[in-house]
């Protein structure tokens, strides 16, 4: 009961906080879910992708 | 069908028998003015085993003339199915083999660029995703292309930039037939999607020409046997030979590595949209999976009530209603 108050309390007694949650959520959960999953892909991939070769080329072009 | 009528003979023919010795166990005991009637069910029984016959004839009639299935393509006319390779690039999370798209454009360059086209593609999908800005610029200013009219209206060359699209190597279909025997050289850009099996019948058309056209075969004149190819007979002869470019990641160019790494390059050439589209799809696989369970669950929650619920009847208690029912 005192937890569930706190919560009503902190975040959505006010529409401005509750609102203010929601898009925070949104902008901080997008940044975790596509920073993890480009990481799982980068994982999967390894040394397949361009940005995993592209140093032999870049490199040898500019010495 | 066959054995249906036939079943259906038999079973009528049972009657018939059965009457059959009733009239003649009659005709024998009794008076002699049963000939007649015995005369009619022989009759009975010619006329049920021709039409019997008929049927029987006419079902033989009908799959002789329509039964067997009539291809118009042989077996040769289609072509040798090809075999199904495990691509690694065509796994559902893979990315294409940058390094692989690298050696299968050297290869294009080297080899196939002599008769095909690849249209679609400009220099600048190359930069990025098989070679650097710089070396695309340089490859690309190797070709000339037409530029705006000047002041004179004439057409002058100017050397070829990024936005300009892969030099085709002759200048119109015609002057293509005219230096292959008749023979077009299709277009690659799209060349995966646009044939069945893909990769792998193209992979099995590149390295599927036998050193010579099995005995029988009759391979006309100006065409090469591939039994890939439907039709079997590919005016293009066999291009890949072992140690025909030299890679410079040092790869052992033999046949079959040429040929898959140009497999894998056309395929990018075809779906350049492949890698973007393969890792989009995953995650939305991830949140689409994460709000169907949500989507369950919510479900859940609103039907509980409604699921867990009693009806109770409870009758009502007193004295019956006197009135008839229906009154």
């Amino acid at each position: 009961m005192a937890l569930s108050q706190t919560l009503y309390n902190t975040f959505f007694r006010s529409n401005a906080t509750m609102l203010g949650l929601v898009f925070g959520t949104a902008f901080g959960g997008s940044l975790l879910f596509n920073g993890t999953s480009d990481r799982i892909w980068d994982s999967i991939n390894q040394g397949r992708q361009w940005k995993d070769i592209k140093h032999k080329y870049v490199d040898a072009a500019e010495e | 069908m066959l054995a249906r009528s036939c079943a259906r003979a038999t079973r009528s023919s049972g009657p018939i028998r059965s009457l059959l010795q009733k009239a003649t166990s009659r005709a024998s005991s009794t008076s002699a003015s049963e000939p007649s009637k015995a005369g009619n069910v022989v009759g009975n029984i010619l006329a049920t085993s021709g039409a019997t016959l008929v049927g029987v004839g006419a079902v033989a009639w009908y799959y002789n003339q329509y039964g067997p299935r009539a291809l118009a393509m042989t077996p040769a006319e289609e072509g040798l199915h090809a075999t199904a390779y495990p691509w690694e690039h065509e796994k559902l999370f893979k990315t294409f083999d940058h390094q692989a798209l690298r050696r299968g454009f050297q290869v294009y360059q080297e080899v196939c660029a002599a008769c095909h086209s690849l249209s679609r593609i400009p220099y600048r999908s190359l930069v990025g995703t098989i070679m650097t800005v710089d070396e695309a610029k340089t490859l690309a200013e190797e070709n000339e292309y037409d530029s705006e009219p000047n002041d004179e209206g004439d057409i002058e060359k100017r050397p070829g930039k990024l936005a300009d699209y892969l030099p085709d190597p002759y200048k119109n279909d015609e002057a293509a037939r005219a230096a292959n025997q008749g023979a077009l050289p299709p277009d690659l850009s799209l060349i995966v999607k646009g044939r069945h099996g893909g990769c792998n019948y193209i992979f099995s058309l590149l390295t599927g020409y036998p050193e010579e056209p099995p005995p029988g075969a009759a391979v006309p004149e100006g065409l090469n046997f591939n039994p890939y190819f439907p039709g079997t007979g590919i005016a293009m002869a066999r291009v890949l030979y072992d140690g025909l470019v030299e890679y410079e990641d040092g790869t052992p160019a033999t046949s079959s590595q040429m040929a898959k790494d140009v497999v894998e390059f056309l395929n990018w050439a075809a779906e350049p949209e492949m890698d973007q589209r393969k890792r989009m799809g995953w995650e939305v696989m991830a949140i689409g999976s994460a709000l169907m369970l949500l989507s369950v669950w919510v479900k859940r929650y609103k039907w509980v009530g409604i699921k867990t619920r009693k009806l109770v009847y409870n009758p009502p208690v007193g004295p019956r209603s006197r009135t008839p029912r229906g009154a």
